[in-house]
């Protein structure tokens, strides 16, 4: 991971900037007012309720339910008012004090942790004792401003050379007001914000969070998450689905709920009911804490293979990175990503040490089935030794399939390592290319695939246009795969890195759904499989509405299998069909999630 | 006067890690050593914000100044891990 040294800043994106995704914030009310206009109601599992209670609707970006005290973020008091400084050699070491601490205790942070989680607080450490920085913090003193004053402008001026860099650099940006506001903290002795210890468990409340804010969470304290701003495909929700912590982003009114009240959390529906009963004290809270532990640590083989509650039978596979990933007992992987392989490297890894790295990651599904897509480089993941040109528009650009129209031979040399890997293993492997627009696309992508002796070439599905001609594409192909993720950007026009966006980006989004179910159609009169493998999958709720739509496998973290497997047991196969057509007969997202929560 | 040009070799130019690697290798140095690109003004190699923020790419030629004791041992040093691709080189993390 060693291009995101400085990386995962994307968040705290100024308040100025959130936007409340239309129609899905802002609904506060008691139970029963919003339970009239039929817009959002109580969580199923929220737990006792009281007259008192009153409910917030925002986006559920990782399932599961909880209950529990709020404990706020703390966030940061507007600044005292200048002040004249009589001793300027005081203001200064008050200054370099306050710097120093912040430094040394990043550093001492890091050292508490490892991979990209430290190496994210090292580059903060670094930062905070820049001699750039102290050298401007110092000639804002010595120019007479005090010392809270002169390290908020310091750290401003900073963010705002940083933004002026665009992309990458832009993204910094909120780093330096994250360590601004410790700095500033520190030096007028108020508490430094960050994630509370209040040495219970707790529901943590913030208005977003900071990747230092995320590398210093403790999994076992905090319950649940909710925040005011962030999207479905935020660091936020990214860190909470890997904790199997229930989360919600986008809840507009969230740091309005006092400390200390009580909330329940449905991370599947999206809603906090706040002024519910406390949880029974000890029992509850450890029983959410249970619950959690059951979804990450879950035995996947005892959960059987997923199917609806009539028998309808729906894979459920695991997307996997690396070794990491991979857990017993699982049906199978449904995107085995290959990028990991092709990281930092100048040229491309050999055919022989690609195909020891593949057959270890197929040998570890004996007797399953493993969907391995083709290199995806580009836009937000790109490869040294592939020498892409840069593109003002990477997104759009040479990304996924299309590399191969530079450098056809990475192509072959993976292919033939993966179909050779494919000889020597105990399991079923499919093939994908990733980023597939046109049927002459995936002709010629089956054509190279089978030539090296593959029998199961599909494509994935992430560009409308290939929703839209999936019969085309099926023509050429064995089966399917929906990147929902992509494919939902690229209908919406909404760049996924943008976090202002997140009502666009959401994978209710009927539009997006459309073209789900005309690649499922498609596969059906096939007679074909076509699998999600995106986000959209690890949503419980979601998960039955793909299924209604026709999708055949879903494809997700390890930590979302019992949630969604637990969901689908509960519903017939008709029942997911029409929650599928409520679902594209709505008229947005919020309507679209209230319609299925109804059911 | 120490001077030195050296071409950057690093896959990303001098930004994450080789921008990481470059700043902590300047702080052990005894003599500050101050980068320059073309006729911008030269920047100090200790602080991470302004390496940053100079936006070096792969392939651009830098130079490297310093004074005083240490300096062109300190010239050298950075020299050579500029010169390194530093985005192949082991990743003790991962």
């Amino acid at each position: 991971m060693s291009e995101r040294v400085l990386g995962g800043g994307a968040l705290g994106e100024s308040a100025a900037l959130a936007v409340a995704p239309a129609g899905q914030v802002g609904e506060v009310g008691t139970a029963d007012e919003v339970g009239q206009v039929g817009e959002v109601r109580a969580a199923p599992g929220a737990g006792p309720q009281t007259a008192a209670t009153s409910v917030l609707s925002g986006v559920g970006v990782s399932a599961g339910t909880a209950i529990g005290p709020v404990v706020r973020m703390t966030s940061p008091e507007p600044l005292p008012p200048p002040r004249p400084v009589a001793d300027a050699a005081a203001e200064r070491s008050a200054a370099e004090r306050a710097v120093a601490e912040l430094a040394a205790d990043l550093a001492a942070r890091a050292e508490r942790l490892s991979g990209e989680a430290k190496e994210i607080l090292e580059a903060l450490a670094m930062i905070a004792e820049d001699p750039t920085l102290g050298d401007d913090v110092r000639r804002r003193v010595a120019a007479g401003t005090d010392a809270p004053h002169a390290l908020t402008e310091a750290f401003d001026a900073q963010a705002d050379l940083l933004r002026e860099g665009g992309g990458y650099l832009a993204e910094r940006a909120a780093d330096l007001e994250d360590l601004r506001d410790r700095a500033v903290a520190a030096v007028l002795g108020r508490p430094i914000p960050g994630i509370p210890d209040p040495g219970h468990p707790f529901v943590l409340v913030a208005a977003d969070l900071a990747p230092a804010d995320t590398a210093n969470l403790n999994p076992d304290q905090v319950l649940a998450i909710v925040t005011e701003r962030g999207g479905p495909t935020s660091h936020t929700a990214i860190l909470a689905r890997g904790l199997g912590i229930p989360a919600i982003v986008a809840a507009a009114g969230a740091t309005g709920i006092a400390d200390g009240t009580n909330v329940a959390v449905d991370g599947t529906s999206g809603t906090v009911t706040v002024g519910v009963e406390p949880a029974a004290n000890s029992a509850d809270v450890p029983h959410a804490r249970a619950t959690r532990a059951a979804r990450t640590q879950v035995d996947l083989a005892d959960l059987g293979p997923g199917h609806t509650k009539d028998g309808h039978p729906v894979s459920l596979y695991l997307n996997i990175g690396s070794m990491k990933d991979v857990r017993t007992g699982a049906q199978g992987a449904g995107l085995l990503r290959t990028e990991f392989l092709f990281l930092g490297r100048k040229d491309s890894p050999s055919r022989a040490e690609q195909h020891a790295a593949y057959l270890e990651l197929f040998n570890a599904f004996p007797g399953a089935r493993v969907v391995i897509r083709t290199l995806d480089a580009g836009a937000d993941k790109p490869l040294p030794f592939l020498a892409l040109p840069d593109e003002e528009n990477p997104a759009l650009g040479v990304r996924g399939l299309r590399t191969a129209r530079l450098r056809p031979e990475v192509l072959d040399d993976q292919l033939a390592a993966i179909a050779s890997a494919a000889e020597a293993a105990a399991c079923e492997v499919w093939v994908m290319a990733p980023m597939v627009a046109t049927p002459a696309e995936a002709a010629d992508f089956a054509a190279r695939a089978r030539a090296h002796g593959l029998q199961h070439v599909g494509a994935m599905v992430e560009i409308p246009a290939a929703a839209l001609r999936a019969a085309r594409l099926l023509e050429h192909l064995d089966f399917l795969s929906i990147g929902t993720n992509d494919l939902g950007q690229y209908t919406m026009a909404a760049d996924r890195q943008d976090g202002r966006l997140p009502d666009l980006l959401d994978p209710w989004q009927p539009a997006l759904l459309e073209l789900i179910a005309l690649a499922a159609e498609a596969g059906r009169a096939a007679g074909k499989p076509v699998g999600v493998c995106g986000e959209a999958a690890a949503d419980p709720r979601l998960a039955a509405v793909l299924v209604g739509l026709g999708v055949t496998s879903l494809s997700m973290a390890a930590a979302a299998v019992p949630a969604v497997h637990a969901e689908l047991s509960a519903r017939t196969l008709r029942e997911c069909r029409e929650l599928a057509e409520q679902a594209r007969d709505a008229l947005d997202p919020a309507q679209a999630r209230a319609l299925a929560s109804r059911s | 006067m120490v001077e030195r040009t050296v071409v950057v070799g690093s896959t990303s130019g001098l930004h994450a890690r080789p921008a990481k690697l470059l700043v902590n290798a300047a702080k052990e140095q005894p003599a500050a050593v101050r980068l320059r690109v073309g006729d911008r003004p030269a920047i100090d190699t200790r602080s991470i914000l302004a390496v940053l923020t100079a936006r070096v790419k792969q392939g651009t030629e830098v130079t490297l100044e310093a004074e005083g004791d240490g300096a062109e041992a300190a010239v050298a040093a950075l020299a050579d891990l500029i010169a390194r691709n530093l985005d192949e080189e082991g990743d003790e993390d991962e």
